[in-house]
């Protein structure tokens, strides 16, 4: 149902909390109903009370999916004017595209609750929000195309489909949205190593490297083991996480082996072998001293990809400031589309 | 930096001909022209439509939650609004 | 799309001509990709870019094999304008850029399309895309012209810096019947109509350089273009023979 868009636009009232719903003493019949709704699974929309710390949870949250996106885009973008073939450049193309249009679906979600996409991009660009830390790394072939679509967006997909289901309306529906969008992907991903690995000795030896390079970044992409990862208990309870980090990145190593297999790669796991007992893959123990060294601006390219940003940000402030201004002179003489 | 940040506007998109128009989305724009022109770029490049709305976010007025009970629970109550609330001897056909 | 083969050498030479033009200017448009003025310009960067690789992939097609003809050929024997392969620039330099060629495509695929030649049943699916890639860098154009002081400052530096390659457009190119001095005159006017909206002022330069007149058809290109293939190439040559 298109309830439509309640939502002011930030910088005046962001989000309507019901009257008295601020005056904190008071908020126990608000907070019965919000309860309980997430206990019923009903989707908590962006003007229902909710309380400070689920609001805060999601925006960071939505807020760090949408820098990802963003951020996302640099490591492919990379190739795009070197993609080897016609077919390959219009994928990539169209693939680092729809990074833009995810990271904008996410933006917009954020913004329902009451921040505007200004202010996350400042966070963003003076990195006080983070983005996800696979990005971090670098696309050094053309295989490293491939081995994101495989196992970066694999990855994203086994983390988001649950999303799909979040409490929070707009985030699931954004997440609807991508998933549907991104199946493409992972399959294009998974295409463009086939045929390297399938191709000249060099080329499946490209596809080997960029796999033994992707893989555990892929893992740790899942974020740290359940015992340490500090917001998880809280966001499961609130039903914006459905599963553990370790069930889902479980859940990805499962998928993983056989497809690797099909491809003719291996997985650079010497402890990666099928437990009957367990029904699972075991895999080998994670460094996590690299992911949190990565996580702190220590990994190969945070600096460059934040630089970047910046860059693009800053340089478009004229256009950005031009449309406004010409909007601001016109606001009376043009229209709009006409009812059709 | 200034800043610039370009107002929000509501997309509807209608998906074929027959169908009404469904919220799609959101997305920042200067101005009607470019808002219209960017939702068809971000909300149909996979020809998801055939016609288009935007409406400035600020435009909407929208129920509150606060009112839920008074606006739409005294709908709930009124079963001779539906067909199903009458009874028809069996046999009788076209009603 | 069905890629009929070009009939002969005439339309094989329009072909990629018209080819290149689109393979090149996409490939410049790709270069915006993750750090566009806007989150949404880069979905609609994107778009334009992606129309033009279609287009380009259908032209080459009708002259050869696309990748070959994209990849393994030297710089010399590309038959681009030279407009398509300016560097980007600033955002202004890129709208620029797409306002003349966009608006010269409109009118030629145009014509194309009415004809019956082997290029209108591509020319008559482009110019709907065209239209869009048209509109698109007339409502910048009029936004940075008739924005900030610096955006007018900006517009027309580029509109003035580009004036120089526009001339080409309108040589004839074999294979391609079209009334081109009457294109011309189309394109100017409708060109004179935005520039004077925008309130920016029509360039008076020369509209082909005394040295390279025209040269882009002749596969004498700018010293950009040059770069483009090395970096275009590279991969693709680093493996003679490989699928992809």
């Amino acid at each position: 149902m298109a309830t439509a868009a309640a939502r002011e636009t930030a910088g005046s009232q962001a989000y309507d909390v019901p009257d008295g719903a601020g005056d904190t003493t008071d908020t126990t019949g608000y907070e019965r109903a919000f309860d309980a709704a997430v206990a019923a699974d009903e989707r908590i929309e962006p003007r229902d009370w909710m309380p400070d710390a689920y609001r805060a949870t999601l925006v960071r949250q939505i807020a760090q999916h949408a820098h990802s996106e963003i951020i996302g885009m640099q490591p492919e973008a990379n190739w795009i004017t070197r993609a080897p073939s016609l077919r390959r450049k219009a994928i990539l193309m169209a693939k680092v595209q729809d990074e833009a249009g995810h990271g904008l679906y996410l933006y917009s979600a954020a913004e329902t609750l009451g921040v505007s996409r200004d202010e996350l991009l400042d966070k963003l660009h003076s990195g006080r929000q983070k983005y996800s830390s696979i990005f971090n790394y670098p696309t050094l072939t053309w295989a490293d195309v491939g081995a994101i679509g495989w196992l970066v967006d694999g990855a994203a997909i086994t983390n988001q489909v649950p999303l799909c289901r979040c409490s929070y309306g707009p985030y699931a529906r954004a997440m609807v949205r991508i998933c549907k969008e991104e199946s493409f992907h992972q399959r294009q991903g998974y295409e463009l190593l086939l045929a390297l690995s399938r191709g000249t000795p060099e080329q499946h030896a490209m596809a080997q490297d960029a796999v033994d390079r992707w893989w555990w970044p892929s893992l740790m992409m899942f974020g740290p083991p359940d015992d340490e990862s500090q917001h998880s208990a809280q966001s499961m309870a609130w039903k914006i996480k459905r599963h553990s980090n370790d069930e889902l990145r479980q859940r990805f190593v499962d998928i993983c082996v056989p497809q690797a297999a099909s491809l003719g790669l291996t997985l650079p796991d010497p402890d990666l072998k099928w437990n009957e007992e367990r029904g699972h893959y075991d895999f080998g123990p994670i460094d996590w001293t690299e992911f949190w060294d990565v996580l702190k601006g220590n990994g190969p390219c945070n600096e460059q990809r934040l630089t970047r940003r910046r860059q693009a940000h800053e340089e478009g402030a004229w256009v950005r400031e031009a449309a406004a201004a010409h909007a601001a002179k016109h606001s009376n003489g043009e229209t709009g589309a006409t009812r059709a | 930096m200034t800043h610039t940040d370009w107002p929000l506007w509501e997309v509807f998109v209608r998906s074929r001909r027959g169908l009404s128009h469904t919220h799609a989305g959101s997305l920042h724009a200067p101005d009607a022209e470019l808002a219209l022109r960017n939702a068809r770029d971000l909300y149909t490049r996979r020809g998801e439509g055939v016609s288009i709305w935007v409406v400035p976010s600020s435009s909407i007025t929208a129920s509150s939650p606060d009112e839920k009970d008074p606006f739409f629970e005294p709908a709930a109550d009124k079963p001779y609004r539906h067909p199903t609330f009458y009874e028809i001897p069996e046999g009788v056909q076209h009603l | 799309m069905t890629t009929t083969p070009a009939k002969d050498t005439a339309h094989t030479a329009a072909a990629l001509a018209l080819g290149d033009d689109a393979l090149v200017l996409s490939h410049r448009l790709g270069e915006w990709a993750g750090h566009a003025p806007v989150l949404e310009e880069e979905v609609a960067l994107a778009n334009i870019a992606l129309d033009l690789l279609g287009q380009a992939r259908v032209l080459l097609s009708m002259a050869g094999d696309e990748d070959e003809l994209a990849y393994l050929r030297e710089e010399r024997a590309f038959r681009n304008l030279q407009l398509v392969e300016q560097p980007n620039g600033d955002f202004a330099h890129t709208i620029a850029r797409q306002l003349y060629f966009s608006s010269h495509q409109y009118l030629l695929y145009g014509e194309l399309a009415a004809g019956d030649g082997p290029f209108a049943p591509l020319a008559g699916k482009a110019v709907k895309e065209i239209a869009y890639h048209r509109d698109h860098a007339e409502q910048w154009t009029l936004r940075l012209g008739d924005g900030t002081e610096e955006s007018h400052t900006r517009m027309q530096r580029a509109v003035d810096a580009l004036w120089r390659y526009t001339g080409e457009m309108f040589q004839p190119v074999e294979g391609l019947d079209v009334d081109w001095p009457a294109l011309e005159a189309a394109w100017l006017e409708r060109l004179t109509e935005v520039l004077v909206r925008a309130t920016l002022t029509v360039p008076d330069g020369p509209r082909t350089g005394a040295w390279a007149a025209g040269a882009g058809r002749q596969g004498l290109h700018t010293e950009p273009f040059g770069r483009v293939l090395a970096e275009m190439q590279h991969l693709h040559r680093s493996h003679p023979g490989a699928t992809w």
